[in-house]
């Protein structure tokens, strides 16, 4: 076996020197600015773990349990930080196991590169050991992928990966690197950043006019409304943001993931959109006579029924993704490009302007939902613990500053409703797929993006289950993720459904769970369980306080329903506060 | 308020679309890449999306791919479609388009018993009137070729088949936009805009033996 020359410095090679196809993976990863890996070695992907061994210094390699817990602790990495998070898996099952993990990255445009191993070239297609398809496999789930078959491809494949991956709408790439590929020795040039490929144009011009036409209605507008998504995080484009609200006094309301872009207090912050989104911008939606959507996608969990959805307002829309203008809603303006650019050109064209009583009618509307859900939620008169409550005692230790991670489910509705965020990048959470077990691993992902940051990972006694084994990536890197898990002993969002819409008929929600502190504690990882209002507060100051990571079970009540709420099929207007 | 009528005027964002489902060609220019194919059948399969037509060839650029592809739907749909391949990384443009706004052609073979062409004067003429021309003449049989659309090379199809036809094949359509300039003009905007390296191709398939060296 051909062996790997030890890199002298791999981030910068001046002449062509003879190196793996490995020790060439890892140097591309080294002089993209990767700093950690998430992975776990198999068969087909020795070659670059033997090359890792030499590589300890510039690439912090963790250790998963499961290469589904690898790419979601990949997606937290990119979701806190702002970079490219990048997962490593072998061939066949390693490189299957990632597939769930592609699609929630594509559904929410989060950039991961995932290098999988694979078989021989020469055995490819043969049903070799370990050998799958995973080019055809993650075709629909990734926004590229590439099979690389000989070395010499290696640093221009991976060079492309990064730039589509971290450049226009982002998204999660996959190169799969055969074996003999990643053992070649080939004369490695210097690394080249990708800058350019000629089919792919990630940045459109931005065409004034249309810009200058949202300005228009903007300024000719009675109630306007603001509709801001992800692509506002994506485009770090939250100051301009910020600047167009308060210069056009326009009352904003944010979809899960473009949750933080503007404080939670912010005056003209006015909410959540969506089935479990706030009243007011519901209701609301309705009512607007323009609608300006910036950086969100029109998802069917925030319109509701298409053909009632905002049919009196003119809608403005500005995405980077032309595919998402027009696509499930007709726009009147489309605004295409990076909303960092186009949002200081809109600005500078509108009025500066107050709508006081148009903003009034969301806050009369926030202190009908205050009265009717949000109250008794946060500040529960019965017994037993709220879901509501535990966010609110944890809002009240950390500020807003701790970044939260949220699973899918009922916790996640209230996570995300009542979680307090002074900045962006502070909720990490799976949107547009839903993808239960995705907390875990993305909060220690989160953590590793984020290290001076509190980390807490708020999640169901459900999707817990989903990914427990990843405890053991916490115990081995001693990384300090806090964990809440709000037990209720059900799998309450289904549960919830099938009492509101199936007539109670509980089918297959009830589920058992272990002690979760005794499981905690067997992967040396301190934790607490509380059942009593009176330990609650105690017991989340504790697990802040705590050197290390530290679970908290909070039992919290088993059949509380998540509300105001769309039932599905139905208008946004028509969201029920009961 | 007076609402603006704003770029509801413009084609490319027209939300009343014609809802009449119609025959549409779709033309995408692509990189030749392993794998585009697949990413590109995708968009279609996924919304249950049959394709009644579909033909891959180089363009008159070299490098570059046109897909011809023949849907039944709406605009709507149609122009949904064609901004999801474009936003595929490896395809650099894409046209759609009525069957009025195009040229298009489909060849058809028709394998015929030769012992009939030879006999009956029927035939000939049949063959004669419709264009087709003869590719391979053997004692057994002769197979004819026409072009045309669909209507003339099934009337071929029909008026053949009381003779003995043996075997038919049609291809997949091919067409060219009466309107368009070629896409020569647009890649070199492309290219002026934004001048880069050509891109790595996945050449293993060509090149098996010598890509094992281990």
């Amino acid at each position: 076996m051909l062996s790997a020359p030890s890199p002298a410095s791999p981030a910068a090679l001046p002449t062509p020197t003879p190196v793996s196809g490995a020790v060439a993976t890892l140097q591309a990863l080294v002089a993209e600015g990767v700093d950690t890996i998430f992975g776990y070695p198999g068969g087909a992907i020795i070659p670059i773990y033997d090359a890792l061994y030499d590589f300890k210094a510039q690439l912090n390699h963790v250790l998963v349990r499961h290469e589904q817990g690898g790419i979601h602790a990949a997606q937290g990495y990119a979701r806190s930080s702002g970079r490219v998070g990048v997962a490593l898996a072998t061939s066949g099952p390693g490189a299957t196991n990632l597939v769930t993990g592609l699609a929630d990255a594509l559904i929410d445009s989060t950039p991961v590169v995932c290098i999988t191993g694979q078989v021989f070239a020469h055995l490819l297609g043969t049903d070799a050991f370990q050998e799958t398809d995973i080019i055809n496999i993650t075709t629909p789930v990734t926004k590229w992928n590439y099979q690389v078959t000989r070395a010499e491809e290696i640093p221009e494949a991976l060079a492309k990966a990064f730039y589509i991956a971290r450049s226009g709408r982002p998204g999660p790439v996959l190169v799969d690197i055969t074996k003999n590929a990643q053992m070649q020795l080939f004369d490695a040039p210097e690394y080249q950043p990708c800058t350019h490929i000629r089919s792919y144009r990630p940045a459109p011009v931005v065409r004034r006019k249309y810009v200058e036409q949202a300005a228009a209605l903007i300024n000719s507008a009675r109630r306007p409304f603001i509709l801001w998504g992800q692509g506002v995080v994506l485009g770090g484009a939250e100051a301009e943001f910020r600047e167009f609200v308060e210069k056009s006094g326009i009352p904003a309301a944010w979809t899960i993931l473009g949750t933080g872009a503007l404080p939670t207090g912010h005056p003209l912050n006015v909410g959540m959109l969506g089935m479990h989104g706030n009243y007011g911008p519901n209701v609301l939606t309705n009512e607007c006579d323009v609608l300006i959507a910036i950086g969100m996608r029109f998802d069917d969990r925030v319109t509701g029924r298409l053909d009632k959805y905002a049919r009196q307002a003119q809608i403005i829309h500005l995405d980077i993704d032309p595919t998402e203008i027009g696509k499930n809603v007709p726009t009147a303006v489309p605004v295409w490009g990076d909303c960092k650019e186009t949002l200081p050109l809109l600005t500078a064209l509108i009025e500066p302007k107050q709508h006081t009583a148009w903003l009034a009618r969301f806050n009369d509307h926030l202190a009908q939902e205050v009265a009717a859900v949000i109250r008794e939620e946060l500040f529960p008169t019965s017994e037993e613990l709220t879901m509501g409550e535990v966010m609110q005692q944890l809002n009240e230790i950390t500020q807003g500053e701790a970044v939260i991670v949220s699973d899918v489910g009922q916790h996640q509705m209230v996570a995300c409703r009542y979680a307090r965020q002074n900045q962006s990048r502070s909720h990490v959470t799976s949107g547009g797929l839903g993808t239960m077990g995705f907390a875990l691993p993305a909060a220690i992902g989160a953590k590793f993006g984020a290290p001076h940051r509190p980390v807490v990972a708020v999640i169901g006694d459900g999707g817990f289950q989903m990914t427990i084994q990843e405890l053991g990536t916490i115990m081995q890197t001693g990384v300090d993720v806090k964990i809440i898990i709000l037990n209720n002993q059900f799998l309450g969002m289904v549960r919830q459904w099938q009492e509101l819409f199936h007539q109670r008929r509980y089918s297959f929600v009830d589920i058992q769970s272990p002690d979760f502190v005794a499981v905690a504690a067997g992967y040396r990882i301190a934790g607490q369980r509380v059942d009593a209002r009176a330990e609650l507060r105690p017991a989340l100051e504790k697990m802040l306080a705590h050197p290390g990571s530290f679970l908290l079970e909070v039992l919290v009540t088993k059949e509380n329903n998540i509300f105001p709420m769309v039932p599905q099929g139905c208008s946004v207007a028509e969201i029920r506060l009961r | 308020m007076r609402l603006l009528r704003v770029a509801r005027n413009d084609k490319r964002f027209q939300s009343a679309k014609i809802m009449d489902r119609q025959e549409y060609n779709i033309t995408a220019y692509t990189e030749n890449q392993v794998g585009l194919l697949n990413r590109i059948a995708i968009i279609f399969s996924r919304r249950k999306i049959n394709i009644e037509s579909l033909n891959v060839s180089p363009s008159e650029i070299e490098g570059i791919h046109r897909f011809n592809i023949v849907i039944v739907e709406t605009e709507e749909v149609v122009e949904k479609l064609a901004k999801q391949i474009e936003k595929q990384v490896e395809v650099l443009k894409v046209y759609y388009n009525t069957n009025a706004d195009v040229i298009w052609q489909e060849m058809a073979l028709y394998k015929v018993p030769t012992d009939v062409i030879a006999e009956k004067v029927l035939v000939e003429r049949l063959l004669r009137e419709n264009g087709a021309r003869a590719v391979v003449i053997r004692k057994d049989y002769t197979v004819f070729e026409t072009t045309g659309h669909r209507e003339e090379t099934d009337n071929l199809l029909k008026a053949l088949q009381p003779y003995g036809l043996i075997e038919f094949v049609r291809s997949a359509r091919i067409a060219i936009i009466k309107a368009s300039d070629g896409f020569h003009h647009k890649l070199q905007e492309f290219e002026r805009r934004e001048p880069g390296e050509e891109v790595a191709e996945n050449e293993f398939l060509n090149d098996r033996d010598a890509v094992f060296t281990m």
